[in-house]
């Protein structure tokens, strides 16, 4: 599995073969506070990097997820319907929202690793 | 605030302070073919009591349905309104109140409309429901786009047994969407078959009950006919008092629920304010539009309310909230919930019970009429009669002796000749045999 690349709209991914998990960030987790709802795509929906792919609900506010890469939805974390707060509780392992089979691998080079996201939300304030 | 009027000092200091010679000079890019040459002809300023006595007299020239025998509905029905209810929802807690923007702080505004969304939602038979729409007609435009949300498909059926203004309503918030509309023609004998207008492509078929010509129809068939297409059947109720004695929409299958509340709490009142109902299943609740009312526990873990699911709303979703809807119609929803917690389960049903067996009376009097034909073989309080003579000019003929004997289909209409003889005759608890007999009276005068 590779590292974990981190988009600046607070998503992540980690690449395995050529499918894609995607979640939201620890700090987006935080910054939201309680998540109530998460609405997930259907699978099979073609995306293209940029594209609001999901939406999270916190207790606070409702915010859009965006696809990282472009690909194809080959699955979705069922498991959120029913529990989201496992998005708080662990947002970078089941917390987990899409999987995604990526049309350009390459995109991941667009991504921040882990050092480059870090200073970034340090930056956020 | 006083309000005191400028002087012609006051004026000619603006007027010079801006550098102008007189008010008229403001308006001098304005062409002149679309402006007034003279002032408007308005008498000049009364006194109190002669204003009174001039409107009280412009107010007499009407014929209200509260004095005269009245038999109008297509829409919006007289029923009695108990005297409680006015007394109630006129207490200053309730009545000066806005919609809570610190919802918490009105713990009495809340239970009161979660107790109007348990009253909707058993009413209707559907899981849940909101805190009111603006009126009927505007909470079916509202399904309309909540179905459209549901399927992410964009063609909209909409049954002829649709009042009209629903139907035009739908149209006109639809109007800068891609929404599609096929609309089938008016349903006077209760006949229509939608299933060959719906395909994989639809995203909602609106129907009502009772229909607009008053006919009640099973939706069942067409409910199954929707879920095998994928598409969301909507219900609209235009004479909600019906609830109490037909099958509610619930249990035919809809899913969702519309209709308007008017006829329980609310007078006709010249046609608004009134109150739109709208309920769903569970499932698509998060699609619902509008303010949602939920029962929790405070810290102590005493009962209380807050307003719930708010994410899908304006304030806090902005331009991907379900609704630009951000209120409801706060006092009419209260004068709707005392009326129907006046009349309990068991009053209602008598209530709706009344209302058909009066109107089961007034078909079988107008039927006797000679030029008179009952169209319906079905009917809660409202039925539509085929005239001998074109009913608008009957209607108005009607009117002169006394009698607000229906609405002419023609009012909705106005361009199918094939309608033009067509009478909806709406009855209710409040008429009389007197009133009965007084239209078929006049009626067999005219015809």
């Amino acid at each position: 599995m590779s590292e974990m690349k981190f988009s600046d709209e607070h998503e992540w991914i980690r690449l395995d073969g050529d499918i894609g998990t995607v979640g939201i960030t620890d700090y987006a987790q935080e910054q939201l506070g309680d998540v109530v709802y998460v609405e997930l795509p259907e699978i099979g929906k073609q995306v293209k990097s940029g594209d609001e792919m999901a939406v999270v609900e916190s207790v606070k506010a409702a915010s859009e997820v965006y696809a990282p890469v472009s690909g194809e939805v080959t699955e979705v974390n069922e498991t959120l319907s029913d529990a989201p707060e496992t998005v708080n509780a662990d947002a970078l392992g089941a917390g987990w929202f899409v999987k995604i089979r990526l049309g350009d691998p390459s995109e991941l080079d667009k991504l921040m690793d882990e050092a480059a996201y870090s200073a970034f939300t340090a930056g956020l304030g | 605030m006083r309000y005191l009027p400028l002087t012609d000092n006051d004026r000619q200091a603006m007027l010079a302070a801006i550098g102008v010679a007189s008010i008229e000079d403001l308006f001098a890019d304005v062409p002149a073919a679309a402006r007034l040459e003279a002032p408007l002809d308005l008498p000049d300023h009364a006194g109190e009591m002669e204003v009174e006595r001039a409107i009280a007299g412009l107010a007499a020239r009407n014929l209200s349905p509260a004095t005269a025998p009245s038999f109008l509905g297509a829409g919006a029905y007289r029923h009695h309104l108990p005297a409680t209810v006015d007394y109630l929802i006129q207490r200053g807690e309730f009545l000066t109140s806005y919609t809570p923007y610190q919802p918490e702080v009105s713990q009495g505004t809340l239970q009161y409309l979660f107790e109007f969304q348990t009253q909707v939602a058993l009413l209707t038979a559907m899981d849940v429901a909101n805190a009111s729409m603006y009126d009927g007609a505007s909470a079916c435009a509202e399904a309309v786009m909540m179905a459209r949300r549901i399927t992410g498909r964009n063609k909209v059926v909409l049954s002829g047994g649709l009042h009209p203004h629903y139907r035009e309503t739908a149209a006109t918030f639809a109007r800068y969407s891609n929404a599609e509309f096929a609309a089938a023609p008016p349903d006077v004998e209760g006949v229509e078959d939608l299933g060959a207008m719906i395909d994989g492509e639809t995203a909602c078929v609106v129907v009502q009950n009772p229909a607009f010509f008053g006919h009640l129809g099973d939706l069942a068939p067409l409910a199954a006919r929707c879920a095998e297409s994928g598409a969301v059947m909507i219900v609209a109720v235009t004479e909600v008092v019906s609830l109490g004695a037909v099958r509610p929409p619930g249990e035919m299958g809809a899913d969702i629920v519309v209709a308007e509340g008017q006829s329980l709490g609310n007078p006709l009142g010249f046609g608004g304010p009134y109150v739109g109902l709208l309920a769903t299943r569970d499932k698509h609740v998060r699609q619902m539009p509008g303010r949602i009312v939920g029962e929790t526990t405070d810290v102590d873990g005493r009962r209380g309310w807050v307003l719930t699911l708010s994410t899908r709303e304006q304030h806090i979703r902005r331009d991907k909230a379900t609704s630009n809807i951000c209120t409801n119609s706060g006092l009419c929803a209260l004068a709707f919930t005392v009326h129907l917690a006046l009349l309990g389960s068991a009053g209602l049903k008598r209530l709706a019970a009344i209302n058909h067996s009066v109107a089961v009376r007034a078909a079988d009097v107008l039927g006797a009429v000679p030029g008179v034909e009952v169209l319906n073989d079905t009917f809660f309080n409202e039925f539509t009669l085929r005239l001998s003579k074109p009913a608008g000019a009957v209607a108005d003929k009607l009117a002169q002796r006394g009698v607000l004997g229906g609405v002419p289909v023609s009012r909705f209409y106005p361009r199918e000749s094939e309608l033009a003889n067509l009478l909806l005759v709406a009855v209710s608890e409040t008429n009389s045999e007197a009133d009965i007999a007084a239209f078929a009276g006049a009626l067999e005068a005219l015809l």
